[in-house]
């Protein structure tokens, strides 16, 4: 059992005020708030370790390597990948995703294709279409269900040699649908296509463990798992990552360099131009250690028990739908109710002291399928309490009130 | 003091009348359902204003040197503020639009309600009802 008040305790944001109530923060599918430790280890990095990393030969230089470096262990045990070297560090999941499709523009040709599915982000939408054009292949998309699970079946159907990638979110930021990577990966496998994950809304909700899952590449970011902002990881299996061409040339990156032949460093290094978010990346550590430190699994399950009480609470109020209702749902409501739009919602309940998030939640391609313009979105973290629910839900009726 | 000026002390007034958001947002609300419809063909692609959460359509017709302006948005509190906007620049010498200055938008303490998106879909809308004016005018 999670102590939630203490666990509370070390998210000093929760504790502050907004247009004059307590906050209710449930908008962490966008991104999390940062406990102490992470706060700390950011700053601390600033007071007392401070220094470029891998090139000096001086103390700090070695320290903030050091430091820098014990990050990506931490992530590879956390994901538990084969090598350290498999964990790039980026500016985010949609940069992760970006060296990934990148690098397939010169790996792919004509008759290729690549398949995505309707309820992606727009991060893993975009990239792939820069990625057909530039390299002539095609993009197929799964089609997605009246519940927001995808049609697996027509995703069978799509799959054929030509397939030669397939991209998919883990977990739908919109819907919370957790997909069944785990199939799509064994079928995608079968025809002999690589599988790029989307992690972005699962790394800190369920565990993932990548020798398990046998994904080619999982992305995710950390700052939607309490970590900071500007920091992402592109785990991508050792030969692939070898095979993939560099995204960026800069420092750091490289061999050696001539004006005739510049050869390309080894992997990590190969992505990992220019100096990178030193101190994102040492405090990152610290949020997975808060992680561990609660236990995945423990946290999914308080989670769960949220997603069940909210979901029963808010369909009591009279003319709200959810939107996506799968059976296997991470902690994200999407809902409309009746007559209402859901930036008005959005607005009042702001005024007392609740965050939400209203609009297409860069999913445009699912708003088209449900014929609705936006949705007002509850994503539901562990510091989260039944009571904040409660609030919430007093918040929604008064708009309602309002606006009807 | 021109009548748009003058319409324009007038909504500080009234807003000045309220004491909490709840009343300042109830009242915006109120604008939005009494705004006159716009007529369902001018909800045009072209009539859409960018920048904006919610879908705002706005219409000018310039009939008796006057612009006449209809609106209308999907959201109820974005059409009580298309509402006030309209109140002020709509049945106006274009010349009069061109050259509005629009103090009461921050004396009103709307824009500080607004976040900065939501700001910009305000400015869009100011800015295409003086390009009207601009273009009437010519």
């Amino acid at each position: 059992m999670l102590d939630i008040n203490q666990i509370r305790k070390q998210f000093p944001i929760l504790s502050r005020k907004v247009n004059g109530h307590e906050l209710v923060y449930f908008d962490n599918g966008a991104t999390t708030q940062k406990p102490n430790s992470v706060i700390t280890a950011e700053s601390n990095y600033y007071q007392n370790e401070n220094s470029n990393v891998h090139r000096g030969v001086h103390f700090l230089s070695g320290l903030a390597t050091d430091k820098f470096e014990e990050t990506r262990i931490t992530i590879q045990n956390f994901i538990n990948a084969k090598h350290s070297h498999e964990i790039i560090f980026t500016k985010g999941t949609t940069d992760s995703i970006n060296i990934v499709a990148s690098g397939y523009r010169s790996l792919l040709n004509k008759g290729d294709e690549i398949i995505i599915s309707e309820l992606e982000h727009h991060s893993n939408i975009v990239p792939w279409q820069m990625c057909c054009e530039q390299s002539g292949a095609t993009l197929k998309v799964i089609p997605l269900l009246d519940n927001g699970t995808l049609d697996i079946t027509e995703f069978g159907n799509l799959l054929s040699k030509n397939t030669k990638l397939v991209a998919i979110s883990h977990i739908s930021n919109t819907l919370g649908t957790i997909n069944p990577i785990e199939k799509i990966i064994k079928k995608a496998k079968a025809v002999g296509a690589k599988v790029l994950i989307d992690g972005a809304q699962a790394a800190s909700h369920i565990s993932i463990n990548m020798q398990n899952l046998d994904a080619d590449f999982y992305c995710f970011s950390a700052h939607k798992l309490y970590g900071p902002t500007g920091v992402g990881v592109l785990y991508g299996k050792e030969d692939l990552l070898n095979e993939l061409p560099a995204y960026q040339g800069g420092g750091e990156m490289i061999k050696e360099v001539s004006f005739k032949k510049t050869t390309y460093a080894g992997l990590p290094h190969k992505f990992e131009a220019g100096t990178p978010n030193i101190a994102g990346v040492v405090a990152f550590k610290a949020a997975i250690n808060f992680i561990t430190g609660l236990g995945i699994n423990n946290i999914a399950k308080y989670e769960e028990g949220l997603l069940q009480y909210a979901t029963e609470e808010v369909l009591k109020i009279e003319g709200l739908k959810i939107y996506g209702t799968a059976k296997n749902k991470s902690a994200i409501i999407s809902f409309n109710i009746k007559g209402l739009h859901p930036y008005d919602i959005g607005m009042i309940v702001d005024k007392m002291g609740v965050a939400i998030r209203t609009g297409h939640h860069c999913t445009q391609p699912i708003m088209d399928k449900f014929n609705i313009p936006g949705t007002a979105r509850i994503s539901l973290a562990v510091y989260n309490t039944k009571d904040e629910i409660d609030i919430c839900i007093n918040a929604i009726k008064k708009a309602k009130m309002m606006l009807s | 003091m021109s009548t748009i000026q003058k319409i324009q002390a007038e909504i500080i007034e009234d807003f000045e009348l309220f004491d909490d958001w709840m009343q300042k947002y109830e009242y915006l609300i109120d604008l939005g359902k009494e705004l006159a419809p716009i007529k369902e063909k001018y909800k045009t692609k072209d009539n859409l204003i960018k920048g904006c959460q919610s879908r705002v359509w706005l219409h000018a017709e310039h009939t008796q040197g006057k612009i006449i302006f209809t609106a209308d948005s999907d959201a109820i509190m974005t059409k009580g503020i298309v509402a006030i906007l309209i109140n002020v620049l709509s049945n106006q010498e274009p010349k009069d639009i061109a050259t509005a200055k629009l103090d009461f938008i921050n004396e009103i303490g709307l824009k500080e309600q607004l976040s900065a998106t939501r700001a910009n879909g305000l400015v869009s809308m100011i800015k295409k009802m003086k390009l009207y004016a601009i273009a009437f005018n010519n």
